[in-house]
């Protein structure tokens, strides 16, 4: 299975996700800079953590315009599985690849560390590895991760079974406790919290490894099944 | 607006123009011996800014010249942008400390922000990736309303900077002391990692080559921002507001990439950062150090603001902004790397023959300077230094011997001291983990990143007890380096080299001096004991608001290596059941101690005796115990001394302890001495521990009780939840945070 990492100027866990995905993963990954205009070689889309464009406008703002985030909504469009992780989140949600908005932390500060969250729907594409309502540790480092939509769209992820991850002791102000979404399809996943940053136990855990497993155990099937 | 062209060299001199930018009369005056002329405006403020201490060490070179600056392991010394050590397989660490203190003290966002920014262009400008940042910070006490903004925002500012360019900022030191509280320090180090092959240096080498100026365009900010950084703050200091630069930390992140992109390229003769004095230190110092000359054309520069002068082209310290050498005719390639990246690079000027800083604009010569003048030739003193009388006075003293009714209430208040008490409303700011090598995030004696690809990693901190040092700067000296590298060696490093960040008051005043001078020779014999040499550095004098100095603060950034991740020691207990050790002895010394602060609200007497043979030994066995695989835990004793110290132990993983203390209890818990270590070891390995570590003494266990328990001989004397410990230690910054005034 092969990964593209997008790199955008100003994203800074860009390589983070690269390892993750190709060292703790054992997978193929590319960094694949912003100005790409095809990512079909690709069978997985990871949006990496950062500061893209300084996030000088609204976090993420700047970057949901760039070309190739026509290209990762058409990718989107086809099924393939698209990750956007803090940074990565905030652009999907500026680009409407997700509901909803960011807003400042509630502490107006920057905070980081690990988190405690809970699975709230393992049938995605993303969780299948991981045990229903199973709570697991990530870390967080976000300063603009305070998760924001209207009373309907809420209504909409509840009943869909879009919300994914909630903190379990909420760091940042965000509706519901949602830490991570995915779009209706189901195969657009934000979140706030940093799986690549947990898989290898002497970075203080493994927790993350599992969301990526399962990106790739579902691809394998799908490709064993239509094959 | 400064209008340069109206200002002839004759009114400069008629008018004394050169002492508003900080030049003396003795200096104008050698000014125009080197030049064989009236310098004009542009030269007399390139002089003036290169002639800085902050950019100079005119004060301070004879004293920096005492420092042991070699080892086997030494690729690189003072000089460079930052030093260089040999950790083995063809890698290599580059980092260095530097201040940003007058900066922080007027507009302490931008002042931190931009402290960050400029170390890590020293440390990427060799050609190093940035791995860690780390910094010692120092402010007043946490009770007016003005300590705190300057407190909240240097963090922010920190964070703001450090979290956005992706380095995890991944350790560091807050000290509060009433000394601080007009002149905070805000220190930062940056810590790098390189492949030997790649190692760049500032050289302007080549004649013909190519001057490329890369990055943010040159504003009006920061103008003279070094002239600055060389007086002693005042009421006026607020007008020096526009000295401080703004920070832009996503040109940087896109600067660092580019530049990482560029040291590849085959046409890069050389490279430097445009830090403090701007275009004028890293052009002329890149030619000084290559024995050539350089030319600009100062037309070319990129401009944010129109109708710039030379003089103001020369002195902005706009951030962000990077000189290359390249070489001629191969411009192109190295512009096409920074063209990717959404960078400007422009070229600007060529390498000559002729030893001379010329600069050329709107087809005039601005400035025609012989190159050395400014770097090699500055001037050098050899201030006058006195004794001061406090010195004198503290060592006629009776040893200070503190009253306890409390042994429990002593320990609470202790942990309260923000000083000792948990810096996590800090370090939760700071991003510690981006890059996922950070194995050991902030909290611990020393942090520690994993070297990838490898089962190596490097232990970092930054140390340095003020109080020790103001009452008796030899010994303060030798206590900073020692406690350093205590840090280190804790973790499971041995240390390898360190940087220092020389903070004092101002050098004209002979006691001020004495302070620096023997606070180095201190500095100095322990970083030869201890096999760490001094590789890079910074000094900032004149820390000084209203006359009143701050304690004279040498921060010792050091950085050791771990042959083996299975090294990765602790600070905390980690198992019920295994024995506690305390490491050395314990002597009545309370002078500079943090109990003599609550009790006295003040220092005074003699700082604790330190014998670097004793503190070489204890370093080597403990390593040597570690390394061997017999230690569960180690933590260093400092502030607060063997309670606060076990109260630390406690403060990870929900256990408790039950020790013996015997003798005066109130040494025993609360003195300061030094060359202690407080160590967790398995029943298993306790006869192998005690006969390879030769100073320790059995004082009890650690439980799962959840209680701290120290008895005497009698009854217990310390019954108190780690819960309850942990929340005081825990609460009291952001506590004194929230109570407004």
């Amino acid at each position: 299975m092969k990964f593209a990492v997008v790199v955008f100027p100003g994203s800074n866990c860009d390589r983070d996700m690269y390892f993750a995905a190709k060292d703790a993963l054992g997978e193929e990954a590319e960094l694949v800079w912003y100005q790409t205009a095809n990512l079909s070689d690709y069978d997985a889309i990871l949006l990496p953590g950062g500061f893209s464009y300084g996030d000088y406008l609204r976090t993420g703002a700047i970057a949901s315009t760039s070309h190739i985030v026509k290209e990762i909504k058409q990718q989107a469009e086809l099924g393939k599985p698209v990750l956007g992780v803090c940074n990565g989140f905030q652009i999907l949600l500026e680009a409407g690849l997700l509901p909803g908005a960011m807003l400042r932390n509630k502490n107006l500060k920057f905070i980081c560390h690990f988190e405690g969250l809970k699975v709230e729907n393992k049938n995605t594409m993303f969780t299948s590895a991981y045990k229903d309502g199973e709570i697991i540790s990530l870390p967080i480092a976000h300063g603009e991760g305070n998760y924001y939509c209207d009373e309907a769209t809420l209504q909409k992820l509840k009943e869909n079974n879009q919300i994914v991850f909630t903190y379990t002791n909420n760091p940042n102000g965000s509706i519901s406790d949602i830490a991570g979404i995915v779009n209706q399809q189901g195969n657009v996943l934000g979140m706030m919290p940093h799986p690549e940053r947990a898989v290898e136990q002497i970075l203080g855990g493994t927790d993350g490894l599992k969301l990526f497993k399962s990106i790739v155990n579902n691809w394998r099937e799908a490709h064993v099944t239509s094959a | 607006m400064l209008q340069a062209p109206e200002i002839t060299p004759e009114v400069i001199e008629k008018d004394r123009l050169y002492r508003d930018m900080g030049l003396t009369d003795e200096e104008f005056d050698l000014v125009k011996s080197i030049m064989n002329r009236r310098p004009n405006f542009t030269e007399t403020g390139i002089f003036s800014v290169m002639w800085s201490e902050h950019c100079s060490y005119k004060t301070s070179k004879p004293l920096l010249r005492k420092f042991p600056t070699k080892g086997s392991h030494v690729i690189q010394g003072p000089g460079e942008g930052a030093g260089i050590i040999d950790i083995g397989d063809g890698q290599a660490v580059v980092f260095k400390v530097e201040s940003h203190n007058h900066p922080s003290a007027v507009e302490p966002y931008q002042g931190a922000a931009t402290g960050v920014g400029g170390i890590i262009r020293d440390v990427f400008s060799m050609g190093a990736r940035p791995i860690a940042l780390l910094n010692s910070l120092r402010f007043g006490n946490l009770t007016t309303g003005r300590v705190k903004y300057l407190f909240e925002e240097v963090v922010n500012g920190i964070a703001g900077y450090g979290n956005c360019v992706g380095i995890p900022t991944v350790g560091g030191e807050v000290q509060f002391d009433n000394c601080y509280e007009g002149n905070p320090l805000v220190n930062a180090m940056c810590v790098g990692i390189i492949d030997q092959k790649d190692i760049q240096k500032g050289i302007a080498a080549g004649i013909g080559n190519t001057v490329i100026y890369a990055g943010a365009r040159t504003g009006r900010d920061g103008i003279h921002g070094a002239t600055f950084a060389s007086e002693d703050l005042s009421e006026e200091s607020e007008s020096k507001r526009p000295s401080v630069q703004v920070g832009d930390p996503f040109m940087e992140k896109l600067l660092i990439e580019a530049c990482l992109e560029v040291i590849h390229h085959e046409a890069l003769v050389g490279m430097q950062d445009m830090g403090a004095a701007g275009l004028t230190s890293s052009a002329s110092e890149m030619a000084s150090k290559a024995g050539t000359g350089m030319e600009m054309d100062l037309d070319l520069v990129p401009q944010r603001e129109l109708d710039m002068t030379p003089y103001e082209l020369m002195l902005s310290e706009s951030q962000e902004r990077m000189l290359l050498v390249v070489k001629q005719g191969q411009e192109q390639g190295i512009i096409d790397v920074f063209t990717k990246y959404g960078l400007e690079a422009v070229a600007v000027g060529r390498v000559t023959d002729d030893n001379r800083f010329r600069l050329i604009h709107k087809g005039k010569v601005a400035a025609d300077i012989p190159v050395d003048s400014l770097a090699e030739d500055a001037p050098v003193y050899h201030k006058p230094s006195k004794v001061p009388d406090y010195y004198k006075k503290f060592q006629q003293m009776d040893d200070y011997y503190p009253t306890v009714n409390s042994y429990s209430e002593a320990l609470k208040a202790l942990l309260q001291q923000p000083t000792i008490a948990s810096k996590e409303w800090v370090y939760d700011q700071y991003d510690s983990m981006v890059q996922t090598n950070t194995v050991v995030t902030p909290g611990s004696d020393a942090a520690i990143i994993r070297v990838r690809g490898t089962d190596k990693a490097l232990a970092m901190t930054t140390d340095c007890n003020s109080r020790y040092i103001y009452l008796d700067p030899e010994i303060g000296g030798k206590i900073a380096v020692a406690e350093a590298a205590r840090n280190i060696v804790c973790s499971g490093g041995r240390p390898m080299a360190l940087t220092d960040g020389l903070n004092f008051g101002n050098p004209d005043k002979p006691e001020i001096f004495w302070q620096m001078e023997k606070s180095v020779d201190g500095m100095s014999e322990a970083s030869l004991k201890l096999n760490t040499p001094v590789i890079s550095g910074n000094v900032s004098l004149y820390n000084e608001t209203n006359g009143q100095s701050i304690f004279p603060t040498p921060v010792v950034g050091m950085v050791g290596l771990l042959e083996s991740l299975e090294h990765i020691t602790p600070s905390f207990f980690q198992t019920a059941g295994d024995a506690i050790y305390l490491i050395g002895e314990t002597k009545p010394e309370f002078g500079g101690s943090e109990l003599q602060n609550i009790l006295e609200n003040s220092y005074f007497g003699k700082a604790p005796s330190i014998d670097l043979d004793v503190e070489a030994k204890r370093q080597s066995q403990l390593l040597e115990a570690i390394q061997s695989g017999l230690i569960s835990s180690a933590h260093d004793l400092a502030e607060g001394g063997f309670a606060v110290a076990l109260a630390e132990s406690l403060f990870d993983n929900n256990l408790g302890c039950e020790v013996k203390l015997a003798g005066d209890l109130t040494v025993q818990l609360f003195s300061e001495s030094q060359s202690r270590f407080l160590v967790s070891v398995k029943q298993e390995k306790r006869d192998q521990f005690e006969s390879l570590v030769e100073d320790a003494n059995h004082l009890g266990y650690v439980t799962d009780s959840g209680t701290l328990r120290v008895n005497s001989s009698e009854e217990t004397i310390i019954e108190e939840s780690v819960e309850s410990l942990k929340a005081l230690w825990k609460g009291a910054i952001p506590c004194l945070l929230k109570s407004r005034d």
